[in-house]
């Protein structure tokens, strides 16, 4: 199995405007890949279809062999896919570990029984849980914060938790909507390490992303949507020098 | 005289904290307003005095009175879980995505239904509850605790830590997270669909829980219990911080105190004005009650 994800023809329409037509895409094992377009181009929404928030309308999605653009979001989560949103969404009114945990307990599963009688599986699977998510939280730079509520973080930590929350899922597949966004240069450099970080551990990697610069040097595929159609795709090399492009997003100032 | 006023007070407020607690659990996963959750209680009531009722028939009663009660409780949460699960399916579900005022609607019709469902089978008279506790008591610093008093408290109070220590498990987590955003919860492989049925199953069975206990205090249930002592837990959930849960244990206690103490030196004949008073006060000047989180919203 060479690809991870598949689109074919994926489309969706919201009252008779087409965010995203036709749409086809593979996507390697183990790659960095960034989908790239300007506002409104349908990058949100092909998230939204691929990780089950949202029915394609027409086509299919399968990952690693599996039709899942039928299934409910937990199913789609439970076989590996996991994002993060551009305007972030963490539990606020729980604390930092409280977040990891809980995306945790899909992977680690007790009865209800055990929980009553605070039996030995019980204590166990929580202590597994809790040491599990301390090496999330210390992967991203957050151990210091464990016991924080994660509204109380700052931005930029708020970013790093939902990182590790959606790691806590255990996925194959990681798709980062904007994860740079509203960062300045500093935060923007370490989150562009964390990723790197990732894609050690083995994790597929899709970004959203708008800092043309970042996507460039990271990826070594590139998805160019416009107005829900793809109108390109390769390296960077490729993209960068594909006239549609040039004319769609990059506009004139990457022509000079 | 104030002490036993407190005792009565604890007994009524605590069986008003576990009924609350079903409104503000609900409340705060799906922001609905359950207005059929006193009639699970009712059905609480009924059930314990039918299945009391059958245990004394068959001997076991006069065998064993906790084994009785026991099984008695145990059923009439087995029972009002199915309600409640039935309900959420039937008059809930179907309405997850309509405007909020729809499952509102769905609710009183669910209330009025039942009510009418436990009137034609049951009977519309007054049903007595088929064992008397007996008037033993305690004395406790010039006050008198009756066993029966005393259990209620205990159990409630059992009740409330069982759902607080809940609250800490993969499950409760899981409730909690559901109730703070949805669809970031499905994204981090949480079936919110069983989520809410279990919220709605959790509260149903304490509903029962009171349900048995008032029956056995008061003696007497009939098909309107629900209604009165529906909007009184509203009240203390309320009062309490709606969606919150230490507020709903709170609030029912505040609440139960607040009726004792007003019937005992103010007047007896408002009783069950109080509680609207109190609505009214909490609505005027702290909507968002004494727990309650600022309600923000949502962008």
């Amino acid at each position: 199995m060479v690809h991870i994800l598949e689109a074919r023809d994926v489309s969706k329409h919201f009252g008779g405007i087409g965010a995203l037509e036709d749409v086809s895409f593979k996507i390697r094992k183990g790659a960095i890949i960034s989908i790239i377009g300007p506002n409104g181009a349908g990058k949100t929404t092909l998230f939204n279809c691929l990780t089950g928030i949202a029915r394609p309308d027409r086509g299919a999605i399968y990952f690693m062999e599996n039709e899942i653009s039928k299934l409910p979001a937990h199913r789609v989560t439970e076989l590996g896919i996991a994002r993060t949103f551009q305007n972030i969404r963490l539990f606020p009114e729980m604390t930092v570990i409280e977040n990891v945990m809980v995306a945790q307990h899909l992977r680690v599963r007790y009865g209800l029984l055990s929980a009553i009688a605070h039996n030995r599986t019980f204590r166990k699977k929580e202590k597994d849980i809790i040491e599990k998510a301390f090496e999330y939280v210390g992967f991203v730079g957050l151990e210091n914060f464990a016991r924080t509520p994660a509204c109380n973080l700052s931005y930029g930590s708020q970013r790093r938790l939902e990182i590790a929350r959606a790691l806590a899922t255990e996925p194959g597949l990681l798709l980062l909507d904007e994860p740079t966004a509203g960062m300045n240069a500093i935060e923007t450099m370490e989150v562009m390490d964390l990723i790197a970080q990732i894609r050690e551990l083995g994790k597929t990697i899709v970004l959203i992303e708008h800092d043309m610069k970042l996507v460039m040097g990271i990826s070594e595929w590139i998805i160019v949507l416009d107005h829900g159609v793809k109108i390109a795709e390769g390296t960077a090399e490729e993209v960068r020098n594909d006239p549609l492009v040039i004319d769609a997003y990059l506009g004139k100032e990457a022509v000079q | 005289m104030l002490f036993q006023q407190v005792i009565n007070g604890l007994t009524l407020g605590s069986v008003y904290a576990i009924i609350a607690l079903g409104y503000t659990m609900v409340y705060g996963i799906l922001e609905l307003i359950n207005f059929a959750h006193g009639e699970i209680y009712m059905l609480g009531a009924y059930l314990g005095i039918i299945f009391l009722g059958i245990f004394t028939t068959m001997g076991l009663t006069a065998y064993s009175l906790p084994l009785a009660v026991f099984l008695t409780v145990v059923l009439a949460i087995f029972f009002c879980s199915a309600y409640g699960f039935t309900m959420e399916k039937v008059a809930y579900k179907p309405l997850r995505n309509a405007p909020r005022l729809s499952p509102l609607i769905s609710a009183i019709g669910v209330s009025i239904f039942l009510q009418n469902y436990v009137m034609i089978t049951q009977g519309a008279t007054d049903r007595v509850f088929p064992y008397r506790f007996g008037e033993k008591h305690l004395h406790f610093m010039n006050a008198e605790v009756t066993w029966l008093q005393g259990s209620i408290i205990a159990v409630s109070a059992i009740l409330m830590i069982s759902l607080h220590m809940f609250q800490k498990t993969r499950m409760g987590k899981a409730m909690r997270a559901t109730a703070q955003d949805k669809t970031m919860a499905a994204l981090v492989g949480i079936n919110v669909d069983s989520i809410i049925s279990l919220t709605f199953v959790i509260g149903a069975g304490l509903a029962a829980v009171a349900g048995v206990m008032v029956a056995s205090y008061y003696g007497l249930v009939n098909h309107f219990i629900g209604y009165v002592a529906g909007i009184k837990a509203f009240t203390a959930a309320v009062l309490g911080g709606i969606g919150s849960i230490p507020g709903a244990m709170l609030g029912g206690i505040i609440l139960g105190l607040i009726e004792s103490t007003g019937a005992a030196y103010i007047s007896s004949e408002y009783k069950d004005a109080y509680a609207f008073v109190i609505l009214i006060i909490i609505l005027l000047i702290k909507p968002s009650g004494i727990l309650g989180r600022h309600t923000e919203e949502k962008v």
